[in-house]
């Protein structure tokens, strides 16, 4: 018996739903100042703000000099909850460091995005890039990264150069950092 | 006697076009409308030359996706009832349209023309023997497929669409013995008389318990949610499993004709059909058409106004029925089997008898 009711809210719901985005709509074609409908993200020609504290695909840092920051100490690969990193070690020549990775690769598709790794690392070497939202990809083989890959392409994004429109108007990350500050 | 047989196939041609581009507009409202409930956008991809038209090209492309569809017939499926069962669950749906007075009777080339195909004294009998064919077209499609799900499918589609055949039957009934027809033409001539003098006799108001039931029972006919247990799309295995392409669209075509004609069948038995509730033409009050209302005040109209009011009216309550059925559709959640059965034959099935025990017992007392 307390079904009937309940339906009836139901209907009051979506109701109240459609006639808000139907009159918005309306109004927008109709070329008044209305609310946006609340509608979903039209990807990929709008993208979603990435919040903050988003943390996605990994990437390795370079020293000034343009020499990777890793030195192989396997932190990260014994830090990793999901086995996923896999490094080979090779005796660094120049003298400053002992190794570094001769290889270096993370099979995204067994990591579970912990951010471990990257707490681990002494050297400051592997961070996650806060600018991906799309990792897809056709093969499985796209989804294993190997060290040049980390250290060059996937360098490309940064926090500032992220850029995701929304409704039209362009946005940032600088913005976004913005307004979450101001909460 | 051309001339009539040119009214006949005009007014059966309207008919026709009507329901095909009111299923055909209805599948693109149902993309939009759910949209719009769930705060999406809908249907917005598919352009010709940059011309989207709100997503309406979108129906078109569906419609030559599953015209040139592979048409697949089961090995060792029946191929002549796999072929007709979709026939058999569209077509009753279209003779159903054909009593439903689309308007009100208007003098053509000194002839009295009816805006109704057929004008049948048992009309309301007409609807329920028709709906009832309907579950030819699910049970031949579950027999046809040489599939035992699609089978047990349409077993269970039948059963479910003669369990709310008889509650369809029982709501109609209190109509019935308030307006003291079966005929669709005079039933929506007797919803223009006024109660005390100012409220319209409207089915709905005449009969609100007839009302909730009829409506849930027609939406169970359709097949369609909170109803959908013969065909949940991707959930269930239903009878139209083994179908695909245009024959699989047909049954679908078929549903959407089907709220279509519901919602016509509801507008002449509980909405009044074409009135507006104080608009009366020549013959009603004293040979003048327009408004009278109750409180005395008079509002002339052309004869032919009130004529093409009266059809604007009848569109109008068949589109906010159509949009009910919709927003019925995307709001409640599916019954499971048992209570699908327990609702209709339990809860449904006395308080549609005790609505016509009810119904009977004032009519009588009122007579005498
Ligand atoms: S994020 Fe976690 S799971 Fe992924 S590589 Fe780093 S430690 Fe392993
Ligand atoms: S990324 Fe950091 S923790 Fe991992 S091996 Fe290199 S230096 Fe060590």
């Amino acid at each position: 018996m307390t079904y009937y009711p309940e339906l009836l809210r139901g209907m009051w719901v979506t109701s109240r739903h459609f006639f808000q985005n139907f009159n918005r709509f309306v109004g927008r074609a109709l070329g008044m100042k209305v609310k946006r409908p609340l509608v979903t993200f039209q990807y990929p020609e709008e993208r979603r703000p990435i919040a903050p504290r988003w943390r996605g695909r990994h990437r390795l840092m370079l020293r000034p000099d343009g020499a990777p920051r890793c030195v192989a100490c396997m932190m990260c690969e014994t830090a990793c909850p999901d086995k996923c990193i896999y490094i080979t070690a090779g005796e660094a020549l120049d003298g400053r460091v002992e190794k570094y990775p001769v290889a270096f690769e993370i099979d995204l598709l067994r990591c579970c995005f912990c951010g471990l790794c990257v707490e681990a690392c002494p050297e400051d070497a592997i961070r996650m890039d806060s600018g991906y939202i799309d990792l897809g990809g056709y093969s499985r083989a796209e989804f294993y990264m190997d060290r040049d890959f980390m250290l060059k392409d996937s360098a490309l994004t940064t926090h500032a150069q992220y850029r995701g429109e929304l409704d039209g108007v362009v946005v940032t990350r600088v913005d976004l950092l913005a307004q979450a500050k101001q909460h | 006697m051309f001339i009539d047989l040119g009214i006949i196939v005009g007014k059966i041609a309207f008919v026709l076009v009507n329901i095909l581009n009111g299923a055909g507009i209805l599948t693109w409202v149902e993309r939009k409308q759910s949209a719009l409930i769930s705060d999406r956008i809908g249907a917005n991809r598919a352009s010709i030359l940059g011309i989207k038209l709100l997503g309406l090209v979108n129906s078109l492309a569906d419609a030559l996706k599953l015209i040139f569809k592979e048409d697949f017939v089961p090995p060792r499926g029946v191929r002549v009832l796999h072929f007709l069962a979709p026939v058999f669950a569209m077509a009753p749906v279209f003779f159903t349209m054909a009593i439903i007075p689309f308007g009100p009777p208007i003098e053509l080339w000194g002839r009295e023309v009816k805006l109704q195909i057929l004008d049948l004294d048992i009309g309301m009998l007409y609807i329920l023997a028709f709906g009832s064919m309907a579950v030819y077209g699910t049970m031949l499609a579950g027999w046809a497929s040489n599939s035992k799900y699609a089978l047990l499918g349409g077993m269970r589609a039948s059963a479910q669409m003669i369990s709310y055949e008889i509650i369809l039957g029982l709501s109609l009934i209190g109509p019935i013995l308030v307006f003291g027809t079966l005929e669709p033409g005079r039933m929506v001539f007797a919803q223009n008389n006024y109660l005390w003098g100012w409220l319209p006799q409207w089915g709905v108001i005449m009969q609100p318990v007839a009302f909730l039931l009829f409506l849930p029972a027609a939406m169970a006919e359709t097949k369609r949610a909170p109803f959908d247990l013969p065909e949940g799309e991707s959930e269930i295995i239903g009878f139209a499993t083994e179908y695909s392409g245009m024959r699989w669209g047909m049954f679908f075509l078929g549903e959407f004709a089907e709220i279509v004609v519901l919602a016509g069948v509801m507008t002449t038995v509980f909405f009044g059909g074409y009135h507006i509730p104080f608009l009366f033409d020549a013959t009603e009050k004293l040979g003048q058409a327009g408004f009278h209302f109750p409180w005395g005040a008079y509002f002339p109209l052309g004869e032919w106004t009130v004529v093409i009011l009266r059809m604007v009216a009848f569109g109008v309550k068949l589109s906010v029925l159509m949009w009910l059925q919709m927003q019925i559709r995307w709001t409640f959640p599916r019954f499971r089997y048992d209570q699908l059965m327990r609702v209709s034959w339990r809860e449904m099935m006395p308080i549609a008898l005790l609505n016509i025990a009810v119904t009977g017992l004032l009519v009588l007392w009122l007579a005498k």
